[in-house]
């Protein structure tokens, strides 16, 4: 009989029922709750008399829609200027508190982006089962363990049940093996990724991540990666535990400690692909090939690296796709055939679920020292993805590093990633931004998104353009 | 939840792949606290030629009259035709409540994307995959047809078309029956609650420390 993967050995682990219909009762460890997804689901519960099954498995902090402006932020919940947006921050404060849900809350020391919070508080376990009612959730796979975005009946679901109904997903093993170049970074491969296989490309699979290159990366390099496996179509992204996942995970507020932590880490390292495992899907790529990435399009798929040229949409033969690259284009106010360095930035985005980790503020911070933004750059928003973070950079002298670039240094959230709160971009206004995903309208009504790495990023705000980080002097 | 065993309605076309959630449901529309009323403003950017929010006034707003549910021959319409990979991107269930409080019924497609297809089975929505070419022969029978409607018979796992053709489609088993009874999936998972209570004493017997986090 063939091994387990990663996947199977966690989806044995927590396997309730399995249903001769092909579902199957799978028992949810960790449940992450936000303001946006959230309030429909604990009215439910509310109309229906239903009180939630286990407490302890549930951790909320506000997220999408906190303003990152100092001035709007310091006085919490009440100097939210929307008053939607303050109704539904304070729904999650009334919801947690009816219900004795531990949050963190709007200016809480552990308050940050739900998939920054989760693991850099050990709530997060290897091993665990993490659902969360956002589809990024996929970054905690990172710790080895089985982590995917759920719908809002789904959080009820898992509020009142502590289990889902699942169908066992395929097997996909994404194997990038080599050193990466200098100015490569993890945003960089999972965007080759990306472009490699399609947005549909990994639908009905769990991929998990191997090979030499993402066994070099740090955790939260591994967390970026994981991050944007539903950009490829997959709700459940995964990285075999090694001993960086352990020395990640001790001594987290919620981590084991003692004998727990020593039981734990036995098992942890239990939670790797068999050798001998069968794989539904194989793709690999080489990492000397990848380049720093860029988007061009409306699709995490519209892609090239750095040195490449926009696509033409009459090269393409299939009807579909060629009819999407035109609309992309138009959208974008782009032609096909230029080269990406030619697209000009008016402002610039660093942060998000997918890169607003220290190592990101880091890399971010390396290329912007000694440096200024560009005239024509109107602003560059950096958002710390959460209080932590945040205080580790200010330790740093980061922010200083950011602030005498021209840059905006602001408080923890989501931010423009999706762009609830006011940090938006104008019509036509084309962003490089370290986010997940350049969707018509994400980060503003008419706003053009350009997916980069938090260095590329940096590299647009001191040039004014698209521009291979590479390049720049002294980096 | 409402269920869904037939279904007679208009057609209307959306000629494009990849339609993302932030199509379906712009952003700012997600600082509702509520399930409903979200159905003005659904394909808000496609549909209207200014900027919405929630709460305002649909009525007045001026319309692209380009996009398919703004003309005049997909009034009324209740069966949603697309391409591959619809409802890509967030795992917001405010999409499928826009597309239900729109009046939608059923979405063809030649492929979803995983989270906006298991958050339609939630609502009383039945996504239906078809092959590519029979999805495009679909869109010229729309195309060539104005009042085009299709009837959608889930028990039999048919759709009829008017000039008498019959298209199978396949969904699995569960979601067939939860969504034919319009059954509360809580209530069904807890009738296991036993089973559930007795892996928890066990999971925690082999996990002791994924029970010792919030203290």
């Amino acid at each position: 009989m063939a091994g387990k993967t990663l996947y199977d050995k966690l989806w044995d682990a927590h396997l309730v029922e399995s249903r001769e219909d092909g579902t199957a009762l799978i028992y949810i460890d960790r449940h992450i709750i936000h303001e946006v997804t959230s309030p429909q689901a604990f009215e439910g519960l509310r109309l229906s008399g239903r009180k939630p099954w286990r407490i302890d498995t549930n951790v909320a902090t506000p997220d999408h829609n906190v303003p990152t402006d100092l001035d709007e932020r310091k006085g919490g919940i009440d100097t939210i200027v929307d008053e939607v947006s303050r109704i539904q921050v304070r729904t999650l404060d009334n919801n947690c508190d009816e219900f004795g849900i531990k949050e963190f809350k709007i200016n809480d020391h552990g308050q940050g982006i739900v998939h920054v919070m989760g693991p850099e508080q050990g709530f997060t376990l290897p091993g665990a089962t993490v659902v969360c009612g956002d589809s990024h959730t996929a970054t905690h796979g990172a710790l080895g363990c089985l982590a995917h975005g759920i719908g809002t009946s789904e959080v009820e679901h898992v509020l009142a049940t502590q289990c889902l109904v699942a169908s066992k997903m395929k097997n996909m093993l994404v194997k990038v093996d080599g050193k990466l170049g200098p100015g490569v970074t993890a945003k960089d491969v999972i965007l080759a990724i990306i472009g490699e296989i399609g947005t549909a490309g990994g639908t009905g699979y769990a991929i998990e991540f191997g090979g030499s290159t993402i066994r070099d990366l740090s955790v939260e390099g591994r967390m970026t990666i994981c991050n944007m496996a539903i950009e490829a179509g997959a709700r459940v992204g995964l990285v075999a535990v090694d001993e960086k996942t352990i020395d990640y995970m001790e001594g987290r507020p919620f981590a084991p400690s003692s004998d727990m932590w020593d039981k734990a880490v036995d098992y942890w390292r239990t939670l790797h692909s068999d050798d001998d495992a069968h794989f539904d899907a194989v793709i690999e790529l080489n990492a000397a090939d990848i380049e720093p990435y860029v988007s061009w399009g409306t699709s995490p798929e519209m892609v090239v690296p750095v040195s490449g040229l926009i696509p033409r949409p009459e090269e393409q033969s299939d009807e579909t796709r060629r009819k999407g690259y035109q609309r992309a284009l138009e959208y974008m106010g782009l032609e096909g055939g230029i080269p990406v360095t030619k697209i000009k930035i008016d402002k610039v985005f660093i942060g998000s679920c997918t890169n607003s980790r220290i190592e990101d503020l880091r890399a971010a911070a390396a290329v912007a020292k000694g440096r200024k933004k560009a005239d024509s750059i109107q602003k560059v928003y950096v958002v710390p993805g959460s209080h932590l973070v945040k205080e580790q950079a200010e330790a740093e002298g980061l922010d200083k590093i950011f602030m005498e670039a021209g840059m905006d240094w602001r408080e923890p959230g989501c931010s423009m990633c999706l762009a609830m709160n006011s940090d938006v971009l104008g019509r036509g206004e084309h962003c490089a931004s370290t986010s997940n995903r350049n969707f018509e309208g994400r980060q503003g009504a008419g706003g053009r998104t350009h997916l980069v790495s938090p260095a590329m990023a940096v590299a647009a705000a001191v040039t004014g353009y698209i521009t291979d980080v590479r390049a720049l002097p002294n980096v | 939840m409402k269920a869904f065993t037939t279904h007679k309605g208009i057609v209307a076309p959306i000629d494009l792949a990849n339609i993302d959630t932030d199509m379906i449901i712009p952003k700012q529309f997600l600082k509702s606290i509520n399930r409903t009323g979200f159905g003005p403003y659904l394909f808000d950017e496609m549909r209207y030629e200014d900027e919405g929010w929630y709460g305002k006034d649909c009525a007045t707003r001026p319309l692209k009259k380009e996009f398919p549910l703004n003309q005049a021959r997909y009034q009324g319409t209740s069966i949603l035709l697309t391409r591959e990979n619809f409802g890509c991107g967030s795992s917001r269930e405010h999409a499928p409540w826009a597309l239900d409080d729109y009046g939608i019924r059923a979405i063809i497609a030649p492929s979803f994307a995983d989270i906006f297809y298991n958050n339609c089975f939630k609502n009383g929505l039945l996504p239906i995959i078809l092959d590519k070419g029979t999805v495009s022969e679909l869109f010229e029978e729309v195309e060539a047809n104005p009042g085009y409607a299709l009837e959608i018979d889930l028990a039999n796992q048919v759709i009829r078309r008017g000039n008498g053709g019959e298209i199978h489609f396949q969904i699995d088993a569960f979601r067939k029956h939860c969504l034919l009874e319009g059954l509360d999936e809580i209530g069904l998972t807890l009738q296991s609650a036993e089973k559930i209570q007795a892996f928890e004493t066990g999971h925690r017997e082999r996990q002791p420390w994924m029970f010792d986090a919030i203290r």
